[in-house]
């Protein structure tokens, strides 16, 4: 089988893989990083996004063979290496934007490709720009408010939280 | 104002951390040394004649450990259904039995027919795939009326039909109903469908079967909602296991909505197989999978008719429901379009007469069992639907005739069989108008007619029955469980606690919540309390999370076990400080003897119970710990009141909701920030249901709507922001902590002020549509406004 490597979460990962292993499989199977998961097999539930060089991409829809050479970055590398959350993920636990937290890992690595293009994205936007990232426990509320509230957007005019 | 951490207080969750960090713990995380994985092969028929399996050329393929059949689950117990339901003529329903693996016939597409175990899940499906099968197809039934034609193919050759049962409820009332209806003054009557759902949590099932030749103990890590009941009922009545042998682990579980309490044929084979292969046997669905595998939910066909007097007082009501089991009995199915539906059918309101009559057909579709609601939702939905049909035949404003209705006085004994303890119709009624803003209504109708477009607004309101269930109560109606709840609470010597729930949490929250209660009975920091549930090794016992009974039943089990420990603690305390144990009191954590300044800190309580130097050892025992079962002493009834605002565009048929309002009883509440989360899923899960989802089958019984292209989940740009409040709390009159759960409202209120706001929108341009069913696809309403 052949090798290949790649940086993920700022740390050289390398493994031996079948042509047909896809990118979240060798995420979870070979490097154990259990926080990307699958909750489809058709590339519309989001729960396995990564930022492949800077960009959100769905971990089921590309080979691992794709991302050689690629910097990866997972929800395992979003933390400060002390454990502090990022802004995207305490605003999350502030807003109660989530609850089983299977979709979470996805949602928030969506809201960070959005935040860094868009840096203060409407309300509008927000929920066009979700459409990849389907939550079946929140109803989206509490989603759409944190990522507007990690924009730095005052979100204490929306209804009850 | 509450205290930080107590009852009352938004306490932010101490489960986020992990789900945020990527360490949570769910099954398909686990992985055990040396495990093999397992392929089912399913299915691609509906209704077929299975003759022969021939696994020989995979049993050969790379990899491949052992293929399974039916066969070899010959002297194995078939998946057991938990509610036997009595018909209308004393007769018990008619039960097929449901192998684990199909046997001489497969009965709906995606049953499982041969297991493929391999070193890896893609040697698996590759060898599934070699598997030759002779499968004679026959004709399939689908449509619940067809199949009780004379004549119709038979899902099951060894009952008599496809009929499960005929169910009437109150049987003695019919005639007294039907003598109503002809003294009407007016009758309104409506034919709908509940569509057929797919609860689709986010994660997919799960399975990882264990066994330890040298202790003769299996375990099995599961994506369940109650580890305890899947012991059971696995153990017992399909392999064989003592409970004691046997430990079921349901770790973080990504959501359920019903869809996870089941036993499921995949348990019980990667439990069985990993005896028979002594290795780990692993299951993880595909999307694909859960899609014809998971129980479905709804899937009932009504007529409903309301009889009310000249002054628009409801006299009589009368429903006719067919409601589809599937192609075998799930393990609540039974009791979904019965018990959970029939006892609701007084609604709100002070119907005198009711008769509800249920025929519950087999079919060669997926089980269909409790989802989010489960009955609940299709009782709402018929009824308030059917009283907006009234209010604009009668010409009189729906809100009116609906308060003209409510019922008033408590506790009050319905004609079906229930009675609710608390409620204030009226209160919530008058919250909805509020938040809803139900009196700028016309004017946001008139700018949205500037913009072309027609506005409607939908009223409704609900209640429900949660808290399931008292034991002896459900005992009698058929089901073949206990319905109680457990508790243990341990005390550790330096004062933290360690709490054992039969609850499970598999989104709720619960280790913030139950944490609360118990911070705030003993005056202690939450951070002092650790809840521990979904393993059947770590907790007693438990029946599990379903029909939002969490805190009012597993709660109530948990200030149960935590009074005893503070009665202990108190007579410990009084020893301490050679006191009186009736002048003891606890505030804050610190015990102190009334009109003294003598305390005692609860640390050093606890101290003293595991290190009994100074400790009245004549009278009771060391150790603080203690195990309490609750059993309601009846149903807890939340209610409340629901407002859509939706617009139609008249070009496509499409609706948007523009505003959405829920004000609900929920009695207390100990978390407000959690309950309306589980409002605001509730919502979007029931507009879904309105506007976007339903599972489709061809007459042939192939499933149309097997993935997310084909069923419409909702997404974020589908809904609003929800105006919700929970304000009007009238307390639960039964438990300890006046409770009443929050999980299902959202899901059961909301598809009629869907409908009805779509209906209201139509009619406002003119059209004189009465009702379109679910879910209101733009073609579905293009189609109905063409006339």
């Amino acid at each position: 089988m052949p090798e290949i490597s790649m940086t993920v979460n700022g740390k050289p990962a390398k493994g031996h893989i079948e042509g047909r292993t896809l990118l979240v499989d060798f995420i979870r199977e070979n490097l154990g990083l259990t926080g990307t998961h699958v909750g489809c097999d058709t590339s519309q539930c989001g729960a396995c996004v990564v930022h492949v060089d800077g960009r959100a991409v769905k971990a089921c829809t590309i080979f691992a063979a794709e991302a050689e050479g690629a910097e990866v970055k997972t929800i395992e590398g979003m933390a400060e290496p002390d454990g502090t959350m990022h802004p995207i993920q305490a605003a999350f636990q502030d807003h109660h934007g989530l609850q089983c937290g299977f979709c979470t890992p996805g949602m928030v690595m969506s809201a960070a490709a959005l935040l860094a293009e868009n840096p203060t994205p409407t309300e509008a936007e927000i929920r066009a720009y979700l459409e990849g990232n389907i939550c079946r426990c929140t109803g989206y509320h509490n989603i759409v408010k944190a990522i507007m509230a990690a924009s730095g957007q005052d979100v204490s005019r929306i209804a009850a939280e | 104002m509450p205290k930080d951490g107590g009852i009352g207080a938004s306490s932010k969750r101490r489960e986020d951390v992990r789900f945020l960090t990527g360490t949570g713990n769910y099954t398909d995380d686990i992985n055990l040394r040396g495990q093999a994985y397992v392929h089912f092969l399913r299915s691609d028929v509906a209704h077929g004649r299975l003759s022969k399996v021939d696994t020989t050329e995979a049993e050969g393929m790379p990899g491949v450990v052992r293929v399974f059949t039916g066969a070899d689950f010959e002297g194995v117990g078939g998946l057991p259904c938990g509610w036997q339901v009595t018909d209308r003529f004393g007769e018990v329903m008619q039960e097929p039995a449901h192998p684990v693996l199909a046997q001489g016939k497969v009965r709906h597409v995606g049953d499982p027919i041969a297991a493929v175990v391999a070193e890896t899940r893609e040697q698996a499906r590759d060898a599934a795939e070699a598997i030759v099968l002779d499968i004679e197809e026959l004709p399939a039934v689908v449509d619940m009326k067809a199949a009780l034609k004379d004549g119709a193919p038979k899902v099951h050759d060894d009952l008599t039909s496809n009929l499960c049962y005929d169910w009437g409820f109150v049987e003695e009332n019919k005639a007294a109903v039907d003598e109503a209806f002809e003294k009407a003054a007016h009758v309104t009557s409506l034919e709908l469908v509940n569509n057929r759902l797919i609860a689709n949590p986010m994660e997919p099932r799960v399975a990882v079967g264990d066994f330890n030749r040298s202790t003769g103990d299996s375990t099995l890590y599961t994506t369940s909602q109650n580890p305890h009941v899947i012991r059971l009922l696995m153990g017992a009545f399909v392999l064989g296991i003592p409970e004691h042998k046997l430990r079921v682990v349901a770790p973080d579980v990504g959501g359920g909505f019903g869809s996870k309490i089941y036993h499921y044929a995949e348990e019980a084979f990667c439990t069985f197989a990993a005896k028979a292969l002594n290795r780990p046997v692993k299951w993880t669905s595909t999307r694909g999978e859960a899609f014809m595998s998971d129980a479905h939910g709804r899937d009932h066909v009504t007529k409903i008719e309301l009889a009310l007097d000249a002054d628009n007082n409801f006299t009589a009501l009368r429903t006719d429901t067919h409601a589809n089991m599937g192609a075998y009995l799930s393990t609540f199915a039974p009791c979904v379009p019965t018990w959970l539906h029939g006892t609701l059918m007084a609604g709100n309101y002070k119907t005198p007469l009711i008769y509800v009559n249920v025929k519950a057909v087999f079919t060669n579709t997926v089980p269909v069992d409790a989802y989010r609601g489960a009955g609940r939702p299709e009782a709402t939905y018929q009824l308030e639907r059917v009283i907006d049909k009234a209010a604009r035949e009668l010409g009189v404003d729906p809100i009116t005739l609906r308060r003209q209705n409510f019922i008033t006085e408590f506790p009050y004994a319905t004609p079906v069989a229930v009675e609710y303890d608390t409620g204030d119709y009226h209160a919530t009624m008058d919250k909805l108008e509020e938040i809803a803003d139900i009196k700028g209504f016309a004017a946001r109708r008139a700018e949205s007619e500037k913009r072309g477009k027609l506005r409607g607004l939908g009223v409704n309101c609900y209640i429900e029955a949660c808290g399931i269930a008292p034991s002896n109560l459900v005992g009698q109606l058929g089901a073949r469980a206990g319905l109680y709840e457990s508790a243990t609470v341990r005390v550790n010597a330096t004062g933290g606690l360690t709490v054992m729930t039969g609850s499970h949490s598999h989104g709720q929250g619960h280790e913030t919540t139950f944490a609360q209660v118990i911070a705030e009975m003993i005056g202690i920091d939450a951070d002092q309390v650790d809840i521990v549930h979904g393993d059947t090794a770590r907790v007693p016992m438990g029946m599990g999370t379903y029909g939002s009974r969490s805190l009012a039943v597993g709660g109530s089990a948990m200030v149960r076990a935590t009074e005893k420990i503070i009665n202990k603690a108190r007579k410990i305390a009084a020893h301490l400080m050679e006191a009186s144990e009736g002048d003891i009191e606890l505030k804050d954590g610190q015990f102190t003897v009334a009109g003294t300044d003598k305390s005692v800190a609860w640390g050093d309580v606890t101290l003293a119970a595991y290190v009994p130097h100074n400790y009245p050892l004549d009278d009771i025992e060391p150790g603080l710990e203690e195990t309490a079962f609750y059993d309601p002493a009846n149903f807890t009834y939340p209610a409340g009141a629901y407002a859509a605002e939706v617009e139609v565009d008249p070009e496509t048929g499409r609706v948007t909701i523009e505003r959405f309002a829920a004000a609900d009883d929920f009695g207390n509440v100990v978390n407000p920030m959690i309950v309306d989360g589980q409002v605001h899923g509730g919502l979007a899960q029931g507009i879904g249901q309105a506007l976007l989802e339903g599972c489709a089958y061809d007459e042939n019984g192939q499933l149309l709507t097997g993935s997310y292209m084909d069923y419409a989940m909702p997404r974020a740009d589908d809904v609003p922001f929800f105006a919700v409040d929970h304000s009007c709390q009238t307390p639960c009159t039964h438990n300890p902590l006046g409770v009443k759960g929050c999980g299902e409202a959202g899901a059961i209120g909301s598809p009629p002020a869907v409908v009805n706001a779509v209906v209201d929108a139509l009619r406002s341009g003119g059209s004189n549509i009465t009702h379109i069913d679910m879910p209101l696809s733009p073609s579905r309403v293009w189609q109905a406004m063409q006339g």
